[in-house]
């Protein structure tokens, strides 16, 4: 391990059940420093659960959880290794923001001014003598992070961050959060979008129906996502027939022949394992009218989609999907 | 702990929970002061019992009546204060929060409680002094006795003043045994407007069950400032002051710690 990996985060074989309901199942991953790390999943895939077992709120029925190598309830000073932020609605809504922060200013055993520092980070300055009542969600997102770096901690774990942020706050964040990587900090960022936190992480954490379907850099996800070559044509057979001709595949969730593609006539396919010029030079040779010649990325989206989607049966092998990238080809 | 001591004690005063339901207190006390000593120093007052016989009173006596209304009618602003500042934790979901800046849910607890002495002080001292203000003001203008040339009174005074404070505690454990903050309002109000006194006047009534009465919170309460409206109106005997402290602190413990057992046992999600 590298010498900075004291303060990386790990989760062993943790388990939570609710009366029948297992919430979390044999779940396993690490997240390293120097990094932001996304944690994502459909709501109810177990993230808040995870999360809160982590930080010692939830009593796993199996497995652990620690940072640094300790439990969250074995850690000195909390706020001092770990700042983390579960839900934006956590105020007491009569006191002000900067009351709210000097709170906690002893337990992260800081100086009431560090709460003049945090609030300044984030931008609040100018509602520090306001009540959090009157704060909108982004407002909140904002006064929780700066919670979360009261004590400067090393390790950031933060819940939907960018839930009520608009477009500004959310580039703010992203730029925040790289920032604290770069520092050598552990981030942990969960949301139920990929693409909220598509352009903040390095390394993704995938899980859905409380186990784990995924792991790796966010380079190696984008392996997974296959480009794929729309081709529309006015002469749906003619294209059929070329597909066919070619031995093409058509992308499993792809848009099938028939009506469809430009001015709602002729055909359109979805293509996959080849690219354009293939298809250009083999449409142009066989004399096909083609009013659509593209290659379009499968989002990271749909490889998330895919790999969340309910799974058929409990057996299935939670680390498969992570291997396939190598097979699949470079990113893009 | 001392960290986490601080870190409660500025969640108090950072709300306007403390300093609205202490207007109301000094109100109340000055109120109830002034209104009970103008009755008992009227010429030929005389105060009816439970038994309906007329109790003598002298001026002494009609004093430490008076100066004790507090821990007799007062004490359930103190005793929301401190159940407030559990169950608003709750509420609003500041649990969490709380938790993660101290994951050990024992001292979590003992902070709550010896947090909200300051508090507890300050109703006391503030309360007390406002009975005993209105209270020797309209003795003054009866012409009657204040009583507080005697150091005995003072003494009982300081002992009110205390009551409230351990009141204050108590409020704390029951929040955490009661964490939902309507039904905790609920049953704090019935139980000390209504179930406590009928329940002291019932007791009272059978030899068999009298001793018994002198446990119930209230009247343990009252015990500590030594004298008070239910027993010199003839509605049960209390305990020594020691020993009513000891009985309402017992209560503080017991109930924070079924609430460290049940509510404080559980995941917090």
């Amino acid at each position: 391990m590298p010498p900075d990996a004291t303060h990386a985060i790990e989760v062993s074989h943790l388990t939570k059940t609710f009366g029948q309901v297992r919430a979390v199942d044999d779940l396993s991953f690490t997240v390293r420093p120097g990094r932001v790390t996304g944690f994502l999943g459909p709501n109810g895939a177990g993230k808040t659960t995870t999360l809160r077992m982590l930080l010692g709120l939830v009593q796993p029925t199996a497995g652990t959880a620690t940072i640094g190598g300790r439990r969250y309830t074995d850690l000195d000073r909390p706020m001092q290794t770990v700042g983390a932020a579960l839900e934006a609605a956590d105020f007491h809504p009569g006191r002000t923001a900067l009351d709210h922060l000097r709170v906690f200013a002893p337990q992260a055993g800081v100086p009431d001014r560090r709460a003049h520092e945090v609030l300044d980070l984030v931008g609040l300055s100018g509602a520090a003598k306001r009540r959090v009542g009157g704060f909108s969600l982004g407002m909140r997102q904002r006064l929780a992070l700066a919670t979360t770096l009261l004590g400067d901690p090393p390790v950031l774990l933060l819940d939907e961050p960018a839930n009520g942020l608009d477009p500004e706050g959310i580039r703010w964040l992203r730029d925040l959060l790289r920032a604290l990587a770069a520092q050598g900090r552990t981030v942990l960022v969960s949301s139920h979008v990929l693409s909220e936190v598509q352009q903040t992480v390095d390394d993704v954490v995938i899980i859905a129906g409380g186990r784990l379907v995924h792991a790796s850099t966010l380079a190696e996800l984008s392996g997974l996502a296959e480009p794929r070559v729309r081709v529309a044509s006015p002469d749906a057979a003619a294209l059929d027939a070329l597909v066919a001709r070619a031995g093409w595949q058509r992308a499993a969730d792809g848009t099938a022949g028939g009506a469809g593609g430009v001015g709602g006539v002729g055909g359109v396919a979805e293509l996959v394992g080849t690219d354009v010029a293939t298809v250009g030079h083999a449409a142009f040779a066989a004399g096909l009218e083609l009013h659509e010649l593209a290659t379009h990325g499968v989002g990271l989206e749909d490889v998330f989609l895919r790999l969340t989607a309910p799974a058929p049966a409990r057996g299935a092998h939670a680390g498969a999907p992570a291997a396939a990238p190598t097979a699949a080809g470079g990113a893009r | 702990m001392k960290d986490s001591l601080v870190s409660e004690y500025r969640k108090i005063v950072t709300t306007r929970t403390w300093w609205v339901l202490l207007i109301v207190m000094v109100g109340y006390m000055a109120f109830m002061g002034a209104a009970m000593a103008f009755a008992f120093s009227f010429d030929g007052a005389e105060v009816t019992g439970a038994s309906g016989e007329a109790v003598p009173m002298d001026t002494t006596t009609a004093a430490t009546t008076v100066y004790t209304l507090p821990s007799t009618f007062g004490y359930a602003l103190p005793l929301l204060v401190g159940l407030l500042s559990v169950t608003s934790e709750f509420r609003h979901r500041t649990l969490t929060p709380t938790l993660l800046a101290q994951p050990d849910r024992n001292r979590f607890v003992v902070s709550k409680l010896v947090a909200s002495i300051p508090m507890g002080v300050l109703y006391g001292v503030l309360g007390t002094l406002a009975t005993v203000g209105a209270g020797a003001l309209a003795f003054v203008v009866n012409d009657t006795a204040t009583g507080l040339d005697d150091g005995a009174v003072w003494g009982v005074i300081a002992r009110t003043a205390l009551a409230l404070t351990v009141w204050c505690v108590v409020g704390v454990g029951l929040g955490f045994a009661m964490p939902n903050q309507v039904v905790a309002i609920v049953v704090v109000l019935a139980f000390t407007q209504f179930v406590e006194p009928i329940a002291r006047l019932v007791l009272g009534l059978n030899d068999a069950l009298a001793p018994a009465g002198k446990f119930l919170p209230g009247a343990a309460g009252e015990a500590i400032s030594g004298g008070s409206f239910y027993s010199a109106t003839g509605a049960g005997d209390l305990l020594g002051p020691a020993a009513g402290a000891a009985v309402l602190v017992g209560y503080a413990v017991v109930l924070a710690l079924l609430g460290r057992f049940t509510t404080l046992k559980r995941d917090i999600t």
